[in-house]
């Protein structure tokens, strides 16, 4: 025996357990050809169902590095076992076995690429501002529609006062209502640095405002008309709020108190909603693909986005609580505001990051 | 054994290698007591934290009333934002971590047996898997808190409120009104969900009863052999490998009549695993010229 046959044999004999030779040496005494066959291929079966049953059961690390690199060829064998054995074999049971084996494969070798680590790397890399980028058409109606709840929000409570009770949801104690005077308008947004618990309140806000983000973007499921309106819901708010300190005098000062994290929570609002917008529209109108699929494809789409605004929001919290109540001038709050503006805007639209282009 | 599953929930996916792979979606039951029993380690797990954070605060001295000190209320925020945040991420995230991992289940899920997998021939992605639990909110938090909220002000519930109540309930009610019982999560994600079955392989039935010995006692000619079909077969198949004395001996009995021999007296298992062995010989070579019989009535 030449050298080259010895180390073919010493492989074939490393393949294939000594169990599994056992099995060959039994496939020649089996009666029938469809069995034979499953006995000569039972050992790479049976290897591959060891390695997906520790894949499954998280010991990812348990495994070898040769086991892993097989899985593929292991699985593509088991694939073409079975194409095989469903023209050539009535045994039902290996039939059955051999199916689950494949799905289980198959839901391994075709799974999610990445871990939540791997994932979220390419996220930060580019892949976050791709998603948004996506959105293009989304994000300007959404602005649009922002834009028109503010103006809204002005008009109605300039045209009458009393709106301004049904749109802001403030509590009686409140001192923020038309009539107030200057300079209990002022104290609302100047002079609260002493407050405790900013830290505790930036969490209660982060945790509340990131669910009704969530709600903006689930809310698209109806074809995105609930989400739309939430937009401008939101934003007749901030159009009410202006026209209440635009009474007094307070314009500039107002627009600093809510630029400092309105620019990052805004813009975080507006994304959520564009998302919810792109899923309506995706099934409203699929165009060529059928609508389950047009829906899928945006929804996955959109998902990065909401991962992404979970994060803005995160942002937005701290910057209300901290940078609101320790920067205490309205220049210096302007420049935190515009600032995080245009580092968002950069991030999504001007750097293109190393990741591939997502959607 | 061979489970009987309705036409109904039968689906098949044809992987990337060209080979159809059947799956079978999960009960709508299957799927609800997946998610009872998620939401009640959720709950625990969110009771569990909340009294070990009360234990902690305990620790460094809540009762002590107007003594606080400074150092000691800004522990007690930390506790308080440690809460906030766990309770944030297991309402939003627990779903979302157990379903990336590999076998694609919560613990619910693994518990009835079922998984998450992508419709079609696609791949499951990541993005698919936090699509489809973002959505959760608006199909289960917010229909409880609506319809919850409803039936407690009772009679004194205005219009607006029932309005809420029964539009969220469409969401809730979603997974029936559709064929692949997606719910709306799964429509925007592209997924559904599956039964994940493991099983064990039973032995070659040719190698575990040697045909040497039945061989020489029943041998069946062409035209007893012709009366049945692969579904024949495969319920004869069942029969032998559940073993079970009467059943055994009633299919016997059946057979024997059928092709007009007499009973196999205290020979029924050699006999039928001889007649087994043989009927599948006879269909697989028919297969393999192309010729396939259904079952006894296919001609």
């Amino acid at each position: 025996m030449n050298e080259a046959a010895s180390t073919l044999i010493g492989r074939l004999g490393s393949w294939f357990s000594p169990a599994a030779s056992a099995e060959i040496a039994a496939a020649e005494d089996a009666a029938l050809r469809s069995d034979r066959f499953r006995l000569e291929r039972e050992g790479e079966w049976k290897r591959l169902e060891a390695i997906v049953n520790r894949i499954e059961s998280g010991r990812l690390r348990r495994i070898s590095d040769e086991d892993l690199l097989a899985l593929p060829a292991l699985y593509r064998t088991a694939v073409s076992s079975l194409a095989v054995a469903r023209e050539t074999s009535l045994d039902a049971e290996t039939l059955a076995w051999l199916e689950g084996l494949t799905r289980r494969a198959w839901f391994i070798v075709y799974g999610p690429r990445a871990g939540l680590g791997d994932w979220l790397l390419r996220f930060f890399g580019g892949g976050w501002g791709a998603s948004v980028r996506a959105l293009g058409t989304d994000i300007l109606i959404a602005l649009a529609l922002m834009v028109t709840g503010t103006i809204a929000g002005w008009l109605l409570v300039a045209s009458d006062p009393d709106w301004y009770y049904a749109l802001m949801p403030g509590g009686v104690g409140d001192a923020r209502v038309p009539g107030a005077s200057r300079a209990v308008l002022m104290g609302t947004l100047f002079g609260q640095q002493d407050q405790q618990g900013l830290s505790v309140f930036a969490a209660f806000l982060f945790s509340n405002n990131a669910q009704v983000a969530i709600l903006a973007f689930a809310l698209g499921f109806a074809f995105g008309l609930p989400s739309a309106m939430l937009l401008i819901q939101n934003t007749t708010m901030v159009g009410a709020l202006v026209w209440l300190y635009h009474g007094q005098g307070l314009t500039l000062e107002i627009i600093g108190w809510l630029a400092v994290h309105g620019t990052t929570e805004l813009y975080a609002i507006l994304l959520a909603g564009a998302a919810g917008l792109h899923i309506g529209r995706a099934m409203a109108f699929p165009g060529e693909a059928a609508v389950l699929d047009a829906a899928a494809a945006a929804g996955r789409r959109s998902a990065q986005v909401m991962v992404g605004v979970v994060l803005m929001l995160i942002v937005a919290g701290l910057l209300e609580a901290f940078a609101r109540q320790m920067v205490n001038n309205t220049a210096g709050r302007l420049i935190v505001g515009g600032f995080m503006l245009v580092l968002w805007t950069g991030y999504f639209f001007v750097w293109r990051g190393n990741a591939r282009e997502i959607g | 054994m061979a489970r009987r599953t309705g036409a109904s929930r039968q689906r098949t996916v044809i992987t990337p290698e060209g080979v159809a792979l059947p799956f079978v979606l999960a009960t709508r039951t299957a799927r609800a007591a997946a998610l009872v029993i998620d939401l009640g380690l959720i709950v625990t797990v969110m009771i569990v934290t909340t009294l070990t954070l009360i234990w902690l605060g305990r620790g460094i001295g809540l009762e002590g009333g107007a003594a606080i000190n400074a150092s000691k209320s800004r522990a007690i925020q930390a506790l308080v934002i440690v809460w906030l945040i766990a309770m944030f991420l297991l309402r939003n995230a627990w779903f979302l971590f157990f379903e990336l991992g590999p076998r694609g289940a919560t613990p619910g899920k693994r518990l009835t047996g079922i998984r998450i997998a992508a419709r079609g021939t696609e791949r499951l992605t990541t993005e698919a898997v936090i699509a489809r639990n973002i959505v959760r909110d608006i199909e289960l938090f917010m229909p409880v808190v609506f319809i919850g909220g409803a039936f407690a002000a009772g009679s004194d519930t205005d219009v607006a409120g029932w309005a809420g109540a029964a539009w969220f309930a469409i969401f809730v009610l979603f997974p029936f009104f559709n064929r692949d019982a997606l719910r709306c999560g799964d429509v925007i994600a592209g997924t559904w969900v599956v039964e994940a079955s493991r099983r064990k392989l039973g032995e070659a039935l040719s190698v575990s009863a040697p045909p040497s010995a039945a061989d020489q006692a029943f041998t069946f000619t062409p035209e007893e052999l012709a009366v049945y079909g692969e579904y024949e077969l495969q319920t004869l198949e069942r029969v032998l490998r559940d073993g079970r004395g009467p059943a055994l001996d009633d299919v016997a009995d059946a057979i024997s009549r059928k092709i007009g021999r007499p009973f196999p007296y205290r020979a029924e298992r050699v006999f039928l695993e001889a007649y087994y062995l043989q009927l599948r010989a006879h269909l697989e070579q028919g297969m393999r010229l192309g010729r396939r019989k259904a079952d006894k009535y296919a001609a």
